[in-house]
């Protein structure tokens, strides 16, 4: 099997999709030929696919996002890319009022096939305008679905199932993932939404996280082995819908449970996995659940700052031992 | 004001100008009358005043073409050819409304006709055209798109967005700003520093029309213009329509913000008795058939709220269904 980066995988993804629908289209700021995005996610597809279906636009955040709710609701399949995640602010009246209500005010009479591309996170130094994480504020829209691949296989598969669900889909990316590398199969795979990828399996703590804290907690749950402390690792892989069954079976078998993003912690979504938790599976705890989180400031610039704002595998085992 | 029907004109046109202005002009005092009688929930925003505005944009419009509507949208749907049962039972929060009761009057909304949406937020609908009319010539299917919005929303920053986009990209919309002088209580004369706005387009290099609009032919003229521009690939017109709320902004309002002489001055110039007179004068219609046509309106609106008050209201349990659509397996 291949081995590709993840940003090599979307693209391969994106490019598939547009090859297998002509309603496909990519629009955003500097997608096209000039530039290939911002982290070059869609280099060459200009080339091969024009400018009309790979679409520059200019820096209209809250019109690249209307016009794909237009576009999508008259038969078009958008995929718009909003450069950094922290510039969705400006697109949210069309995002959490317009995509997201659509079907559900006007009774089913339309639906709203759109991926908005964007992406999170923070490492680069690039300080508390490009480097947020907020997936959460989306969680809490109904009518979104979301999308948070960590790896490359699992980005080709989603993003592919994103562009074919019939609903608004959220495609939420990373930024310290787009190198990283996996075996990618040549040919055609899905994956479904809901459903989470175990990476570690283990008997004594479930970690649960997104992104780059996958990364991280598979590097903890490899660590501790060695001293013999068995972590089990669940990537939910989507948000929205969320697959509460592996891990409330995960939390049942191990009874501890630690959670951890790189989101600011109040109001992150480890908190609603938390309540999840204790409202379903609350009698097999065997300890308090735990998370680990950002602070609640904005990212900080600085690389000593920044490394102490983002959690980092220190801060996961300690929060794995703390419960045992 | 010129009442002269241009050649261009036919009389079957006329009077389908005069129907579409009388049937919402009779439609919405239907709505008030049931508001006052507190068989509608909420608040409303009534298009009574500017009738003339919808009809003549839409008597310009094929079917298939699309509308996007506003948070004051009874008039848009209807006269884009809605249902006026559906819409009825919509405002009154009914499971056999257009939106099943989801959406009441500021999301009056009728897919199947050609209605994008009608929207609470407003200038939100704006983007929304831009995406509705690249799909169309994508899709390459010639249809176009009139996007109607207010003077107020004229100040929101999706104006300059979406106004821009359709400009570069030669898209087949129609920019109708409704500009009855008013957003809420504040005049467009606080807000705007031109006295039309019209003349915004003009830095987009968007061809641009003022109109009257109380006058349903004018903007007929207007937008047929506009349309055989946007169809033939030569991209976005605006066309600003002068026109006035007769009644208050929503539920309550009584207007008192607005002075007596230009108040008295817009309501002496009744859209439903301006296009009457073109129409009568042009020989396209006689007194005879005019009121022929507004009793048959009358008739089909009686009906209207006859169902709609009859119609049941959605089981509570249906506010849970249509978040999602269901995926195919
Ligand atoms: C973004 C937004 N801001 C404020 C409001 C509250 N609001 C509803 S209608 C309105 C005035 C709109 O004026 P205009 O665009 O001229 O339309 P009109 O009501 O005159 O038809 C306001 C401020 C809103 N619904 N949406
Ligand atoms: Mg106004």
């Amino acid at each position: 099997m291949p081995v590709m980066t993840y940003r090599e995988a979307l693209r391969q993804g994106l490019r598939e999709e547009m090859l297998r629908d002509e309603r496909v289209f990519i629009m955003g700021e500097d997608v096209g030929k000039n530039w290939g995005g911002a982290f070059k996610v869609t280099k060459g597809l200009a080339e091969e696919f024009g400018d009309e279906r790979v679409r520059d636009t200019p820096i209209s955040e809250n019109t690249i996002a209307g016009a794909a709710v237009g576009a999508a609701i008259t038969g078009m399949r958008p995929v718009a890319e909003i450069m950094f995640g922290d510039l969705i602010t400006l697109a949210m009246d069309q995002v959490c009022n317009q995509a997201a209500k659509m079907r559900y005010m006007f009774g089913g009479q339309t639906s709203v096939p759109l991926v908005i591309r964007t992406v999170f996170g923070g490492g680069k130094n690039i300080a508390s305008h490009h480097s947020q994480s907020l997936e959460a504020w989306f969680m809490h829209t109904p009518g979104l679905k979301i999308a948070v691949p960590a790896f490359a296989y699992d980005v080709k598969g989603l993003i592919k199932t994103a562009i074919r669900d019939p609903n608004p889909v959220m495609f939420f990316e990373h930024k310290l993932v787009y190198d990283k590398k996996e075996e990618v199969p040549d040919e055609e795979y899905l994956i479904p939404f809901g459903e989470a990828r175990v990476h570690r399996e283990g008997d004594d703590v479930t970690v649960w996280g997104t992104f780059l804290m996958v990364h991280k907690a598979i590097a903890v749950a490899d660590q501790l082995a060695k001293e013999g402390i068995s972590v089990e690792v669940i990537d939910p892989r989507t948000l929205v819908p969320l697959d509460k069954k592996t891990l409330l079976e995960s939390v049942k078998k191990t009874g501890r449970l630690v959670l951890v993003t790189e989101e600011t912690k109040t109001g992150a979504t480890t908190a609603e996995i938390a309540a999840i938790v204790q409202e379903e599976a609350f009698d097999w705890l065997d300890a308090p659940i735990v998370r680990v989180n950002a602070p609640d400031t904005p990212v900080p610039f600085s690389p000593t700052l920044e490394q102490f704002f983002i959690p980092d595998e220190k801060r996961i085992a300690k929060a794995v031992k703390s419960i045992l | 004001m010129a009442v002269e029907p241009k050649m261009t004109v036919d009389k079957k046109k006329l009077v389908d100008l005069y129907t579409r202005t009388l049937k919402i002009r009779l439609f919405e005092s239907k709505v008030w009358d049931l508001f006052g009688q507190n068989l509608i929930p909420g608040t409303l925003h009534l298009y009574l005043g500017q009738e003339a505005v919808a009809a003549g944009v839409t008597a310009a419009l094929k079917k298939t073409d699309w509308i996007q509507s506003t948070h004051r949208g009874h008039g848009h749907v209807i006269a884009k050819g809605a249902d006026m049962k559906r819409a009825m039972a919509e405002l009154l929060g009914k499971r056999t409304g257009s939106c099943k009761g989801k959406g009441g009057s500021m999301h009056i909304t009728q897919f199947d006709v050609g209605v994008l949406g009608a929207t609470g937020v407003v200038a939100s609908g704006l983007p929304i055209a831009v995406g509705a009319a690249l799909s169309c010539k994508m899709r390459g299917t010639k249809d176009v798109v009139a996007c109607f919005f207010g003077d107020g929303a004229s100040n929101n920053g999706t104006f300059g967005e979406s106004l821009n986009m359709s400009a570069i990209w030669k898209l087949p919309v129609i920019w109708v700003v409704e500009n009855n002088l008013y957003a809420m209580g504040t005049p467009i004369a606080w807000t705007c520093p031109s006295e039309n706005i019209a003349q915004r387009a003009d830095g987009y290099c968007i061809p641009n029309k003022i109109v009257d609009g109380n006058n349903a032919l004018e903007v007929y003229e207007a937008t047929v213009e506009a349309v055989e521009r946007a169809r033939n690939g030569g991209g976005p017109t605006l066309i600003e329509c002068k026109t006035y709320r007769m009644k208050g902004h929503s539920r309550f309002d009584p207007a008192k913000y607005r002075p007596k002489e230009e108040a008295e001055y817009w309501l002496s110039r009744d859209p439903v008795e301006i296009i009457r007179k073109i129409a009568i004068e042009a020989g396209a219609l006689t007194e005879k058939e005019a009121d022929k046509i507004r009793k048959k309106l009358e008739k089909e609106v009686e009906e209207a709220a006859k169902f709609a008050i009859e119609s049941e209201y959605p089981a509570p349990e249906e506010a849970l269904e249509d978040v999602f659509m269901e995926v195919d397996a």
